[in-house]
């Protein structure tokens, strides 16, 4: 049960999103820039990046739910998703987004971990500043979004397909739609 | 040096912010509505807890940038702030605000670490769900923010004066402009 009195059936961020539309707002509006407007990084690495920072924080929610709209943007392969969770360095991944994923875990360990050498790594595989800039705080932000899911109890559905379907919806439409959707 | 290409001489979060403007939009308005919307906690209380977890996270910019804006709130005591970050247990502040500290600690450990009687505990004596909520989220935003500041390896002034400045300035002016002050500079 959750740590707060919120709307039932509506599980993860979303029953907090119902509880809170002040707050809300602009963390739907981060995720919509960094995940899902026009980027040099596409929607597909940039989710993974969510993914696995959500996994590594053992986040069930947020972990499944980026996933599967990862695994949407990449034609619905969701083995691609399940071997960045385990292991970024031997996913069928690009080197670039290994770079990247490689500081976007130390990011989540805490913001000193990242040191010259892994964006020196990345910059040598072509991410650009904005890459650079973009997967450290894609990843900061789910240090954030996994700590509010868990640390207010939130209720996760096991029923994978219900994440699938949503995955869909959200992965065409963005993130800024899901306040509306939910009040 | 940072680890990517910012403006020189602009300190901590200011620097990405200046960088990405599109992001440093929801980034303040979360901060805006969080520590100074209408809340029954007081602005002070909320940069207490905000300035806590950066300092259990080490983040040198986010700490002393927030404990000077609840310095301010709390007419320039420092040292409540002081104690706060080296033991809210002990520290003067109310037996709720304690409560609600020791749930941000937890949440800034991973947010599993918060457990039914720790939310329980701070209910008795008087939160409400949303300055639970609130708490929660305050203590969760700092993880993030302070992973943006260090993981970019930003540049802090060592000026106590300057956070001070600044601190005076966010408590009376809000986060939504501190970038267009910064910019216009």
């Amino acid at each position: 049960m959750a740590h707060i009195k919120l709307t039932e059936g509506l599980p993860g961020i979303r029953g907090l999103f119902a509880f809170r539309p002040e707050t809300a707002k602009p963390l739907c509006e981060l995720a919509e820039v960094l995940l899902h407007q026009p980027n040099s990084l596409s929607a597909a690495d940039r989710e993974l990046i969510a993914t696995y920072v959500s996994s590594q924080n053992d986040c069930f929610y947020c972990q499944t739910s980026h996933g599967a709209i990862a695994a949407h943007h990449l034609g619905g392969d969701e083995g691609i998703v399940a071997e960045v969770k385990k292991s970024p360095v031997t996913a069928p991944i690009s080197d670039k987004l290994k770079a990247l994923l490689s500081i976007a875990g130390k990011v989540r360990k805490g913001g000193k971990h990242v040191q010259n050498d892994d964006i020196e790594k990345a910059r040598k595989q072509g991410a650009t500043d904005r890459e650079i800039h973009d997967t450290v705080l894609i990843a900061a932000a789910f240090c954030m979004y996994n700590r509010y899911v868990d640390g207010l109890g939130t209720w996760a559905p096991q029923d994978l397909d219900s994440y699938r379907e949503r995955a869909a919806a959200v992965a065409t439409g963005g993130y800024q739609r899901i306040p509306a959707t939910i009040v | 040096m940072p680890h990517i290409h910012l403006t020189e001489g602009i300190p901590g979060i200011l620097g990405p912010m200046l960088f990405r403007p599109e992001t440093a939009k929801p980034l303040n308005e979360l901060a805006e509505v969080l520590l100074r919307g209408p809340s029954t906690l007081s602005p002070g209380e909320r940069e207490l807890i905000a300035t806590y977890v950066s300092a259990e996270n080490d983040c040198y910019f986010c700490q002393t940038v927030h404990g000077a804006v609840a310095a301010h709130h709390f007419g320039g005591n420092e040292d409540l702030v002081l104690k706060t970050k080296t033991n809210p247990a002990t520290a003067p502040v109310s037996a709720k605000l304690k409560a609600l500290l020791k749930i941000a600690g937890k949440v800034q450990k991973g947010g599993k670490s918060v457990l039914a009687e720790d939310v329980e505990q701070a209910r008795q004596l008087g939160a409400t769900d949303l300055e639970i909520h609130d708490t929660v989220l305050i203590a969760a935003a700092f993880c993030m923010y302070n992973r943006y500041v260090d993981g970019l390896a930003t540049w802090a002034p060592d000026n106590p004066d300057m956070y001070r400045a600044q601190g005076a300035r966010l408590a009376t002016e809000g986060y939504i402009s501190s970038t267009e002050a910064v910019g216009a500079r």
